[in-house]
């Protein structure tokens, strides 16, 4: 290098290859293949529509007028993205956040129920899984239980929830969250029980040569040695309480939430109206593992680094 | 006080026992730092038990440094590890330190270096190195000063904020010495702490150990299979041998203390090493 010093400065990598190298642009590409799938599957399924409409109305049409047409339907069996996005930005931006218009709204009430029902499905996932490496017996006799918990469909146990929980006067947040934590504790659990079995055994002798309480052999060498699997399980946790939170949202016939907007929707075949709330959620659910990972990422450096 | 304990017998007459525990319970509380009066310990496996110890005599006295050799399966690890408590003799008699191994683990009286270095990945090697002080209540203040002073000892005195994987493979183990001692222990009990290092470390390691012996005057017990590390680190070394795991020879080395590497090539030492070698070669059988 140095006996070309004087040649200049070397021309670095493009602007695609260096997006390439990182992760924006495999991203990019991704992103782009979607859209123009989903711009192909809306005209192709909009077109019946769009060609009677066409015909009701008589008039004479070319290949514009019908690309027009089945890209700007009121509504359309599958919508255009940018007829999602006006419909987010004027939903998003254009509303008050008080406003029941607003998706800043819906997304904050689904949003307080799963965040309750993650912290309550962390907690008991974590309990379990405490119980579970423990005590010998609690393994074999719960965790069958809580393999079948999982094997039951959340549609069928959301409305009875959601009625038990109303009939001893518990309603809005409280049933949703509940519902939310019992999807959330599964892979908490599982993850948890991993993390906390995972020293080695050595490590684990260490502990038995300075005579360690269990206590302190779980705060200063399982716990530990769990966080890369508890926050594997907290990944899925919070995406899956996001929809626990709005399974919840259907069978209450909810004013508000998320849920409630894809439920109204369908009940006006407002199809923009359900797209924009399905992305909504969507956004919504990356953020919160984008959230965790964040934290994760703290939590890795703190403890050292290297993993 | 006898220092060199009597071969073990495999075939020995049980009637012999009365008279030699009565003596051993005579001295037990000012003799050896761990007595052993046929030790024996079988491990029951789905194949059939499996006689990882079997009628095993021994006495390892203050200030010795006592190497276990023999091929792997001859249970020298396993002896350890029940000297540790780690693992429970289902006959004989032991005493570690005047009392059962139990209750020896229980007043923290040794202090274990494992195979590998297991450091705790997410401590730096300050708070690894204070772990067992942790567990033991001591305060931060005096940790921090025990970490130094043990650190500095094994040489690596400045590496207190560093993480584990920072660190080499020799100095990870010195720092796991540096654990096993920072709680001053009057018993050390070292599992081939240097058997996955490379020769020229595992030389320079050694040295320094016999120096750390020197310093601390600590009890040394010391698991290997390599004859010229039991030889250059011994006092006593006992060999062993397996199918049953039982100790075939105890060879004292007579040569000064204050050993260098240059010791390897004398005469006095190539003869120790001789005579462990007849005796792992006696011990081992063929047949397989």
């Amino acid at each position: 290098m140095t006996i070309d010093a004087h040649a200049g400065p070397l021309p670095g990598p493009g602007l695609v290859a260096r997006m390439f190298s990182g992760r924006s642009g495999p991203i990019a590409v991704v992103a782009l293949a979607i859209v123009a799938l989903w711009y192909a599957g809306a005209l192709y399924l909009n077109a019946p529509g769009q060609i009677d409409a066409f015909k009701r109305a008589k008039t004479e049409w070319g290949v514009s007028d019908f690309v027009k047409g089945a890209l700007a339907q009121k509504r359309p069996v599958l919508p255009a993205p940018h007829q999602v996005l006006v419909e987010m930005k004027e939903t998003i931006l254009d509303q008050r956040i008080t406003s029941k218009r607003s998706l800043v709204f819906h997304s904050w009430v689904t949003l307080s129920s799963t965040v309750l029902g993650f912290a309550i499905g962390t907690a008991l996932g974590i309990f379990l899984a405490v119980g579970i490496v423990h005590v010998g017996t609690l393994e074999k006799s719960l965790m069958p239980w809580i393999i079948s918990s999982q094997t039951i469909p959340i549609l069928a146990i959301a409305p009875m929830v959601v009625v038990v929980l109303g009939a001893i006067g518990l309603k809005g947040l409280v049933p949703k969250a509940i519902i939310s934590t019992y999807l959330c504790f599964f892979p908490v659990t599982i993850g948890m029980v991993k993390g906390l079995r995972s020293p080695d055994p050595l490590q684990m002798d260490l502990m038995q040569t300075y005579s360690a309480s269990a206590w302190q052999t779980f705060w200063k060498l399982r716990w530990p040695s769990s966080m890369p699997f508890l926050f594997t399980s907290l990944k899925v946790g919070i995406a899956i309480s996001l929809v626990g939170a709005i399974v919840g949202e259907l069978p209450t016939g909810a004013q508000a939430g998320l849920g409630a907007r894809l439920l109204a929707g369908s009940y006006y075949g407002q199809t923009i109206q359900i797209w924009s709330a399905l992305l909504t959620a969507a956004i919504l659910a990356g953020a919160m593992v984008a959230l965790v990972g964040v934290i994760e990422r703290l939590v890795v450096r703190a403890m050292g680094g290297q993993r | 006080m006898t220092p060199i304990p009597l071969p073990s017998d495999p075939g020995r007459d049980p009637d012999s026992e009365p008279e030699e525990a009565a003596g051993v319970a005579a001295d037990q509380n000012r003799g050896g730092v761990v007595q052993a009066r046929d030790l024996s310990l079988t491990f029951q496996t789905a194949d059939g038990p499996v006689f990882a110890l079997s009628g095993v005599d021994l006495e390892i006295d203050q200030g010795e440094f006592v190497s276990f050799i023999g091929p792997s399966g001859c249970g020298k690890t396993t002896l350890l590890r029940v000297i540790a408590d780690l693992e429970q003799p289902t006959g004989g008699t032991l005493s570690v330190n005047g009392v059962p191994p139990h209750e020896a683990r229980l007043s923290r009286d040794y202090g274990y270096v494992f195979q590998a270095p297991a450091l705790y990945p997410w401590r730096n090697i300050e708070r690894n190195v204070t772990l067992p002080l942790e567990i033991m209540g001591i305060s931060a203040a005096e940790r921090r000063e025990k970490a130094r002073e043990y650190l500095d000892l094994v040489n690596l005195g400045g590496f207190e904020k560093k993480f584990p994987w920072q660190l080499s493979g020799g100095m990870q183990q010195r720092a796991s010495i540096a654990r096993a001692l920072c709680f001053d222990p009057a018993l050390l009990l070292m599992d081939e702490p240097f058997g996955a290092l490379d020769e020229i470390v595992r030389d320079h390691l050694n040295e320094q150990l016999l120096r750390l012996w020197a310093k601390t005057q600590k009890t040394v017990v010391f698991v290997t299979h390599s004859i010229p590390e039991a030889v250059f680190l011994s006092t006593k070394i006992v060999v062993m041998s397996p199918r049953p795991g039982r100790i075939i020879d105890v060879i004292p080395t007579d040569f000064p203390r204050d050993r260098t590497l240059d010791t390897r090539e004398t005469p006095a030492f190539l003869e120790v090493a001789h005579r462990v070698r007849e005796g792992l070669r006696a011990g081992h059988s063929y047949d397989d």
